[in-house]
């Protein structure tokens, strides 16, 4: 068994005076996914956006290859593939230009990789339409196909299935076992089954802790 | 190509997809300061006397106006967290916002409000020294309407908001602005007042981008 | 423990303010009283002004505290910004409304003064006009912490503003400074004497040390209202 790339110690978040979640801690190594589940509310997004650094913790550490990741944030949002509830896609842009500028935006170039990634979720046909004209699944596909292009090695998804037909989620099963296969690491929120063995996975129940005044 | 350049491009290229919005704000600009005329009189000198300051509360005002989608527009389609997630600094990123907000509005009203200002009666020189100053003191009004646009993001009544917490701030900028044409009319030189301009877009420069980042943070969480 | 901390502080606050407020309120209901006597009997009339210089005994400490409220301000948004220390959010909550209270009674005042001095309510004066723009400030600042649904994030909003408006109040004030002198020769009376004598110094004196203490005391006694609010909605929002 690898050492864990990726540990996760007593992370707490709290908004307003609710506790989110509380202490969390979980290890992942190479070629390894977490499936955060949990009712609406339960603070799966919450929890995604505060290993992202989106939301600071209240509490606990991220530590990625024995370094926590609060001492250089840059680095770390560098190793970082992003899919919120939110695609992240100008609606003027085209499937096109979305993909290079989001590659540009994290330093890269998407060069001859573009088209693989635009293969893997069947949008070869629409890479000149602007993404406003597409529908909600094709959006979604553009926006996997944007985390596949990442070549980031942690995978941050929520909610990746998402408004995705039968051929979509296949296509996205297929790119993610081979992010693990190569070695990558992934945590999706989700509340329908992913459909990879050996994921590991977090449950949560918060939102019902309430601090007492003292 | 740098993070910088790559928001830079890319927010100037949705303002080429839909150059309307542009059009939009210089068509206001327009049709605010033609009001001044009908409203005080068509008196060529009282006109010449106030159209410095109308020309940059116009100016002022179209600036603002356009503020309120800078970073509203990002934060709706989820854009916002890829910049706030991309592998370099925020702050460069919100400097390149405000340098593209300030390329489609700023430079355009720089270049109009000389030609408004034929129509106030000003002359030649007068015309010269408020297209100078506009494109000096307008850097100013992107950055604090920027940093007034970040602060009120996902707040209620934001755009009357926006307003209320930028204009006190681009006071400076609006009494050298115009000041500097009246000084004009009194035979003095405008070298000062350009200098202090300047001075003020330095001053805006070195605090608000890491307040409006510090400020998306927020909006991010 | 960590749980705890967002009322640790407030907690010992209150602790704290409830063992001063009392006297703090006595003290200065008596510096007032006194201060009034001062001003209205004790103090002469000025040759020039006749009676309004009494109104300065109250316009000048506003002004004063204004600013300085203002300073406060962005002090404490630094204090949360920095240490996230939550009791400084909420006591700039509670501290703007009354900053922005001394900004606009001084605006009142100097109207007042302004109308037997200068035949008019208001004048395009340096100073007032400065504390128009400060109580703007405050305005925006007051509306901006309360534009959010989550009062966490008017609070750092409000606390950046601050920051940055305290960088340019300067700026504002010199600017308008140069402004005046540009549109208006400098004939003007000014609100304040060049050499002011002690009989009126000593008790514009008192009366900023007796109106500071109910600066500070307002605030205390909002702070503590903030408290419990932010309390009931963090309960409302658990529940």
């Amino acid at each position: 068994m690898a050492p864990p790339l990726l540990e996760v110690t007593g992370l707490s978040c709290r908004r307003g005076g609710r506790l989110v979640f509380d202490r969390l801690s979980f290890a992942l190594s190479e070629g390894e996914l977490l499936a955060l589940t949990g009712r609406n509310g339960s603070g799966k997004t919450s929890l995604l956006r505060a290993l992202a650094g989106l939301t600071p913790p209240h509490a606990g550490t991220i530590v990625w290859q024995g370094a926590d990741v609060a001492q250089d944030p840059e680095t770390w949002r560098g190793r970082l593939a992003w899919l919120g509830h939110l695609e992240g896609l100008k609606g003027d842009l085209t499937v096109m230009e979305n993909l290079v500028f989001a590659e540009r935006l994290r330093g890269g170039e998407a060069g001859d990789r573009l088209e693989g990634a635009l293969l893997a979720f069947d949008l070869l046909g629409l890479s000149a339409r602007e993404v406003r004209t597409l529908s909600a699944g094709q959006r979604r596909r553009t926006a996997l196909a944007r985390i596949v292009l990442s070549q980031a090695p942690l995978w941050l998804l929520d909610e990746p299935l998402n408004a995705l037909d039968a051929p979509a989620q296949a296509a996205f099963r297929t790119a993610l076992q081979a992010h693990l296969a190569a070695g990558g690491l992934a945590i999706a929120a989700t509340h329908a089954e992913l459909g990879i063995g050996g994921a590991q996975r977090l449950d949560l129940r918060g939102g019902t802790s309430v601090e007492r005044p003292a | 190509m740098s993070g910088f350049a790559t928001v830079l491009m890319r927010d100037l290229r949705l303002v080429w997809r839909r150059p309307g919005d542009v059009g939009v704000v210089l068509a206001f600009f327009v049709v605010a300061t033609v009001l001044f005329p009908l409203g005080v009189g068509p008196e060529t000198n009282v006109l010449a006397r106030i159209a410095a300051g109308v020309l940059w509360c116009a100016a002022l005002f179209a600036a603002l106006l356009s503020l309120e989608r800078l970073f509203a527009a990002d934060h709706e389609d989820g854009t916002l967290d890829l910049l706030l997630l991309a592998p370099w600094p925020l702050e460069l990123a919100a400097l390149a916002k405000c340098l593209a907000h300030w390329i489609v509005t700023g430079l355009p009203l720089s270049l109009l409000a000389p030609v408004l200002g034929i129509a106030f009666g000003l002359d030649g020189r007068s015309l010269l020294a408020l297209g100078a100053t506009l494109l000096v003191g307008t850097p100013t009004l992107s950055l604090i309407g920027g940093l007034a646009a970040a602060l009120t993001l996902g707040a209620r009544k934001s755009g009357a908001l926006l307003a209320l917490l930028a204009l006190p701030l681009c006071v400076p900028t609006l009494i050298f602005g115009a000041g500097a044409i009246e000084t004009l009319a009194a035979g003095d030189g405008i070298v000062t007042h350009v200098a202090i301009l300047a001075a003020l877009a330095l001053v805006a420069l070195a605090t608000t981008p890491w307040a409006i980042a510090a400020a998306l943070r927020q909006a991010g969480e | 423990m960590a749980d705890l901390h967002f009322l640790a502080n407030p907690a010992r606050f209150r602790r704290f303010s409830q063992r001063v407020l009392p006297g703090l309120a006595f003290a200065t209901v008596l510096m007032l009283a006194v201060g009034v006597y001062m001003a209205f009997f004790v103090s002469p009339e000025d040759y020039q002004q006749g009676k309004t210089v009494r109104i300065m005994f109250v316009h000048v400490p506003s002004a004063w505290l204004s600013m300085g409220g203002y300073a406060m301000l962005a002090a404490l948004g630094a204090s949360l910004l920095v240490w996230r220390h939550p009791l400084a959010a909420l006591m700039a909550r509670a501290a703007a409304p009354v900053g922005a209270s001394f900004a606009a009674v001084c605006l009142l005042t100097g109207s007042l003064w302004g109308r037997p001095m200068w035949g008019t309510y208001w004048v395009w004066d340096a100073r007032l006009t400065s504390m128009l723009l400060l109580f703007f400030l405050y305005l925006g600042h007051i509306a901006l912490s309360r534009a959010y649904d989550s009062p966490e994030r008017g609070d750092r909003a409000a606390a950046i503003l601050a920051l940055i408006g305290v960088i340019n109040l300067p700026i504002i004030k010199f600017s308008v400074d140069w402004w005046n002198t540009l549109h208006q020769p400098a004939s003007i009376t000014r609100l304040d004497a060049p050499a002011i004598h002690n009989s009126i110094l000593v008790p514009l004196l008192w009366m900023a040390v007796s109106l500071l203490f109910l600066f500070v005391w307002l605030v205390l006694l909002r702070t503590e209202t903030e408290i419990d609010r932010r309390r009931l909605e963090n309960a409302e929002a658990a529940a």
